[in-house]
């Protein structure tokens, strides 16, 4: 199990390297955020945000995590306080999503 | 007879048009090639402009000029709506019935703010309290709303990213701030700056250097928000987590969308709208014959003005190389370059691109004139003049001097130890 203290991160804790990544070190990544014990309902976001990474090289928005993923935004919220997009980014070990400039 | 089709013939469909009837100049004249630019109405609004408007310091006539005379003669301008964009068979059809067939397609039709994407902010109150000044009519009912508000709680929001100039928001509140200061009603007035990002601005360097901003005018503000929902009745903006921002005024900078066009049109954009784009060459990703410029594209550039003028510069050569059976050139390096107003008769310029922050410095040459990430006079001035550059240099297409498409890094200071992104 790659300890989080081994991986390298950015400024603002995202994974440099996506490949990186594993469920335990998501655990860990969440705890450190605020966020958890991590539910079915969290992994269901944090498996979409991570196929959509793998598929298109970009992390989905809220607006699409919110229609498609199978949590609406307002759950989202409940389960990643503050910024889903963001927050579940970095647990899921992916880049920091563009979206934004 | 190749058939050059420009679909939107704002700033980016513009510029277009006039650098293609030039290099092209021979083989219109042949008859071998001809150009079709297709828009829904007769005006051309210079939408820097509308930060003004509100103000009162530009009226609606000095923001608008008839489109048809900012497009060359050589060009065919068909006044319509753009119902549909089939890829498949290489074809456009217009609402008023005509089908264009086209070799080459250039998809320029910006971006539309769509208010109702926020739960009650086209309910009870907009229009009254309620207001945005990223159209001409909500631009000139906001400046009517402000010459009557005599005091209480101003909150600027901005609903969700992408937002075309991003720094318009922030700008609408430092003049805000100078607005009621000259009106001597500064103390009656709070002005509360709400946005869906981390920080004031887009670019985590601008937000770490600007922050005094903030400070000095007394704007408040409150990052991550993103709004779920609007009450106009109580005057309350509330964000999906539950934080409530009360309002006596609200300017919201809606959610923006690419047209609706391009979302139904298979493959061609994103659930926004907004046309799927090689970043480098500004080929659409649908289709070979298929480009895409300006706000209208999915790059991950700043929607804004000056960065079509850049990208217009590449995605003419590019064109051209295509027709020509060339390979396209990766041109295109996100270079943006704008003016922020900060009232007071001050603005400050930033200069960066996909790779490079803000830096500060000096534009567009080492010695100057215009500082870059500072406040100052000349900035201002810079700010003012940019309506006669849009009107006379960068819609008739012409290159600046001294500022390339290509970002120049001469004058700026960069960090010695530069972290790779
Ligand atoms: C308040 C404000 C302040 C700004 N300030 C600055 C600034 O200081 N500096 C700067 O560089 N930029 C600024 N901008 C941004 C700048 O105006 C835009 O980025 C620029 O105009 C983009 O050009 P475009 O051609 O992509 O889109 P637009 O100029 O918006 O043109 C799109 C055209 O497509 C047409 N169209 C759309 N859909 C259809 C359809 N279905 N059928 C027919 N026609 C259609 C529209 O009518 C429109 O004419 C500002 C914008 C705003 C709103």
């Amino acid at each position: 199990m790659p300890a989080l203290t081994a991986v390298a991160r950015t400024a603002e804790g995202f994974l440099e390297r996506a490949s990186d990544w594993d469920r335990d070190l998501a655990a860990e990544l969440a705890a450190e955020s605020g966020v958890g014990p991590l539910t079915d309902r969290h992994w269901l976001v944090l498996d979409y945000m991570r196929n959509t990474y793998l598929v298109k090289g970009d992390g989905p928005t809220i607006r699409t995590l919110g229609k498609e993923s199978g949590v609406d935004i307002k759950e989202l919220y409940q389960l990643f306080p503050k910024g889903p997009a963001k927050l579940a980014a970095r647990i899921a070990g992916i880049p920091k999503p563009h979206g934004c400039i | 007879m190749r058939h050059l089709v420009i679909l939107g013939a704002g700033t980016a469909g513009t510029v277009m048009a006039n650098r293609l009837a030039r290099s092209l100049r021979r083989e219109i004249a042949a008859g071998t090639t001809r150009i079709t630019i297709v828009d829904q109405d007769p005006v051309h609004i210079y939408q820097p402009g509308l930060l003004f408007i509100p103000f009162g310091v530009y009226t609606v006539d000095q923001a608008v000029r008839g489109r048809a005379a900012q497009l060359p003669k050589a060009v065919r301008y068909v006044q319509s709506r753009i119902e549909s964009l089939d890829t498949a068979t290489d074809t456009v059809t217009l609402a008023d019935g005509e089908v264009l067939s086209y070799d080459l397609c250039i998809v320029a039709t910006g971006t539309r703010i769509v208010p109702e994407e926020l739960d009650g902010l086209t309910g009870a109150g907009w229009g009254e309290r309620m207001f945005e000044f990223y159209t001409l009519e909500g631009a000139e009912r906001l400046a009517k709303a402000l010459q009557e508000f005599k005091g209480g709680r101003l909150l600027i929001n901005v609903v969700e990213m992408p937002i075309k100039c991003p720094v318009a928001p922030l700008e609408f509140a430092f003049l805000a701030d100078w607005f009621f200061t000259e009106r001597g009603l500064r103390d009656k007035v709070s002005i509360t700056y709400a946005t869906p990002l981390d920080g004031a601005f887009t670019k985590p360097a601008c937000s770490r250097s600007l922050a005094y901003l903030l400070e000095g005018k007394r704007i408040a503000l409150e990052t991550e928000f993103n709004a779920g929902r609007v009450d106009g009745t109580a005057g309350e903006l509330v964000s999906w987590d539950e934080r409530t921002l009360p309002f006596d005024l609200l300017v919201s900078i809606p959610t923006h969308k690419g047209a609706e066009f391009i979302t139904r049109a298979p493959g061609l954009g994103n659930e926004m709208g907004f046309v799927l784009t090689d970043p480098r060459t500004l080929q659409a990703k649908v289709k070979p014959n298929v480009f895409a410029i300006g706000d209208a594209t999915d790059v991950p550039a700043s929607k804004a003005g000056s960065v079509a003028h850049f990208e217009a510069e590449v995605l003419t050569g590019n064109v051209l190389r295509f027709l020509e059976g060339k390979p396209l050139e990766p041109g295109f390096d996100g270079h943006a370059n704008c003016f922020i107003e900060t009232g007071h008769h001050k603005a400050l310029l930033i200069d960066f691109n996909y790779e490079t922050e803000p830096l500060p410095g000096n534009f567009p040459f080492a010695w100057g004139p215009m500082p870059l990430l500072k406040e100052s006079r000349l900035n201002h001035l810079g700010k003012l003049a940019f309506r006669h550059v849009y009107w006379n240099a960068l819609l008739p297409g012409h290159d600046f001097p001294g500022i390339p498409a290509r970002m120049k890094r001469a004058g700026k200071r960069f960090p010695v130890a530069t972290a790779t992104p």
